[in-house]
């Protein structure tokens, strides 16, 4: 069977199981709709929570960012897994005693407000509907190398499975899914990892592997050799950082704050049994993300170097058979400066060949020539992964419109069943406006991806934060403190990306602080403005600083909450 | 003995019984809150201290040493800070089950049902 043939084989099959879940776990009642019905177990919310949280972005793209930042690349590594750690420990298990249905319900509950509630829903659209984009782009890609479909025709298959699920099943459809498409990726994923670390260095855990000696007998680490190979060539050593430290630490903690004010995964802690459960689930969450993440770095360093190796210095005529597949792409290309038909890989001017960095994940197996049922494994697990996390944003956008727009704000006489109808009619809106932005992607969306952390930092974290761990905090002080975390971003981010591009560098950045890091200031300043305003302004009521003792204490969690 | 049972007991009581059963059970929670802050400080702590601290301050000092074929700072810039956030996890989760248990605040089965 031909390789073309395995892919279509692959994906089909996984499409199959995914409609076959939701069809079986169709949401009947609201809270089925919004929180899984609150009895999923922690383990299988922990997959559910992985495969949500890893997108598109950590299946294709992160590897391959990394080989091209070296170090440097621990940014995303700590950031996106150090974040779990505040959630675990901060958030979810008060958020899932509180035991409502959305992000926006507690910031609207906690801080007496309808305003809150409503700044709150548009942070939550805003940073899930930048998400969205980056995912169908995510699928575009796959289905356009490997089933040779048109993007817009892979992108309308993609939508109309996760319309089948989302739109029927609501997050029950969405967990389950969730679960399997957790098992495609994470296999997906390692299997070639674990295939080229036997190549390289015959040890068969990535993890170790790219700590281990290279099997070419010249006695020198993984690392040291790629360390070596890179500054022949003109680059910096793999092992050393060129970002500044103080931009370093801003990034991976607007990551870290943002992971934990994201509202698609704050989401997911709601729908757990338990306050207990929630922290345990967390914890299950980041074993599942871990064992990707602790293995993207290896694929990094093994991928450069096979790159290298592959490339550099052998003559166009005998390319490898990858470079003119994905050549057709336009993820690799080769422009021979000086007419000698051979490749110069380098870095400066002379450098002859260009390399996306989606390929390190999506053509490592060819490069590293394995067998075709583990490119089409791949194949399938890229889709998986990008289906997942566009899943459960659109849930979030959707809920965020029927519930706290519509039957919290709007129209607050509807009965049970109307709403369970708008939550469906916006999740089936969500999914269109997410395909249309995959098959007509805007030109800023990888601009944007800052924006989504960015503003999580600076606007949800803190409020979520205060709102539990500090009783005086007021409305007035939350309000002003998410709208000036929210403002302070927004412009940092808009002016040095789009307004005037060309200062984008160290010597203007505030304090040296690049717009990726800085959520960071923003999520400080939302803090001081909070505290400040909080103190001179009349404290919460009675009542709410009766709902922060309870959510507090976790009995009795497992009362079922009416609205 | 629960949050939830004592509620629904308070409102039949005579307002002084009521009162002397809010103070203790007030002490009670006031003190398994101070607990949990506590870990939350001492876990945070460690949290900082791996990645801010080993992957990102001290990460070009720390490369000087060798670990398992890795440079120190880099390995735990790459690896080291993540194995460490999941075991902080777990290490809360059940730390936290303890205290729940010891100040009766805890949410099993047999208890708020």
């Amino acid at each position: 069977m031909t390789t073309q043939m395995l892919t279509y084989l692959f994906v089909g099959a996984s499409f199959i199981l995914y409609i076959g879940i939701a069809i079986w776990s169709r949401a009947d009642s609201t809270k089925d709709f919004y929180v899984a019905g609150g009895g999923v177990h922690p383990v299988l919310n922990g997959m559910a929570t992985a495969a949500d949280w890893m997108s598109a972005a950590s299946f294709i793209s992160m590897a391959g960012i990394i080989s091209f930042m070296g170090r440097d690349g621990a940014v995303y590594l700590m950031g996106w897994t150090g974040g779990y750690v505040l959630l675990a420990l901060l958030l979810a298990p008060y958020l899932r005693k509180f035991g409502r249905f959305t992000v926006p319900d507690f910031i609207g509950e906690r801080y007496y407000s309808k305003t809150a509630r409503i700044v709150a829903v548009v942070c939550l659209i805003f940073i899930s509907f930048t998400y969205v984009a980056g995912q169908m782009r995510g699928v575009g890609i796959v289905f356009s190398r490997y089933l040779e479909v048109d993007v817009s025709t892979g992108v309308i298959i993609g939508m109309a499975v996760v319309f089948m699920y989302a739109v029927l099943g609501g997050m029950k459809g969405i967990t389950y899914t969730q679960v399997a498409q957790y098992c495609v990726l994470i296999f997906a994923y390692m299997v070639p990892a674990i295939f080229i670390s036997i190549m390289i260095t015959d040890n068969p855990i990535p993890q170790l592997g790219f700590g281990s000696e290279v099997n070419d007998g010249s006695g020198l680490s993984v690392l040291q050799k790629l360390d070596g190979v890179l500054m022949d060539l003109g680059f910096n050593a793999y092992t050393e950082g060129t970002k500044s430290t103080i931009d370093v630490f801003a990034i991976t903690a607007a990551l870290m704050f943002g992971t934990a004010g994201l509202p698609h995964v704050l989401v997911r802690f709601f729908t757990v049994p338990k306050v207990s459960d929630a922290r345990l689930s967390a914890g299950y969450a980041l074993v599942f993300i871990a064992i990707l993440y602790t293995t993207a770095p290896a694929v990094a360093s093994f991928a450069r170097l096979n790159l290298v190796d592959t490339v550099h210095n052998s003559s166009y005529e005998q390319a490898p058979e990858w470079f003119s597949n994905w050549e057709q792409t336009g993820l690799v290309g080769w422009e021979d400066k000086n007419d000698d038909g051979i490749m110069q890989y380098s870095a400066g001017s002379k450098n002859e060949v260009s390399i996306d960095r989606d390929i390190m994940v999506l053509a490592n197996p060819e490069i590293a020539n394995l067998p075709g049922w583990v490119i089409a494994l791949v194949a399938a697990g890229g889709v998986a992964a990008a289906l997942s996390t566009a899943a459960g944003l659109l849930l979030v956008i959707s809920s965020a419109i029927s519930h706290d727009v519509l039957k919290q704000t709007l129209m607050p006489n509807i009965s049970e069943k109307q709403e369970l109808f708008y939550a469906r009619l916006a999740a089936a809106v969500a999914v269109c406006i997410a395909g249309l932005f995959g098959i007509y992607p805007p030109a800023f969306v990888a601009q944007v991806v800052a924006f989504a952390f960015g503003l999580a930092a600076a606007s949800l974290f803190p409020a979520l934060l205060m709102g539990i761990f500090y009783k005086p905090m007021n409305k007035e002080g939350a309000i002003t403190g998410m709208l000036v975390g929210l403002i302070f971003t927004f412009t940092y981010i808009v002016y040095f990306k789009f307004v005037s591009p060309e200062f984008n560098s160290a010597e203007y950045w505030l304090f040296g602080i690049s717009p990726e890091g800085i959520g960071f200031i923003g999520m400080l300043l939302n803090i001081i403005s909070a505290y400040g305003v909080s103190r001179v302004t009349s404290p919460p009521p009675l009542n709410v600083q009766n709902l922060v003792d309870d959510i507090r204490i976790p009995a009795g969690a497992g009362v079922a909450h009416k609205h | 003995m629960t949050k939830e049972i004592y509620h629904h007991q308070g409102e039949n009581l005579p307002p002084e019984t009521q009162h002397d059963q809010q103070s203790i059970s007030e002490e009670n929670l006031n003190n398994y809150w101070r607990a949990n802050l506590g870990l939350l400080a001492k876990l945070l702590s460690v949290w900082f201290v791996v990645s801010f601290g080993c992957g990102i301050l001290l990460v070009d000092w720390l490369d000087q040493f060798s670990f398992f074929g890795f440079k120190l700072g880099f390995w735990f810039a790459q690896q080291g800070a993540i194995y460490v956030f999941v075991a902080l996890i777990f290490i809360y989760s059940w730390r936290m089950k303890v205290l729940e248990r010891r100040f009766g605040v805890d949410d099993d089965e047999e208890h708020s049902s």
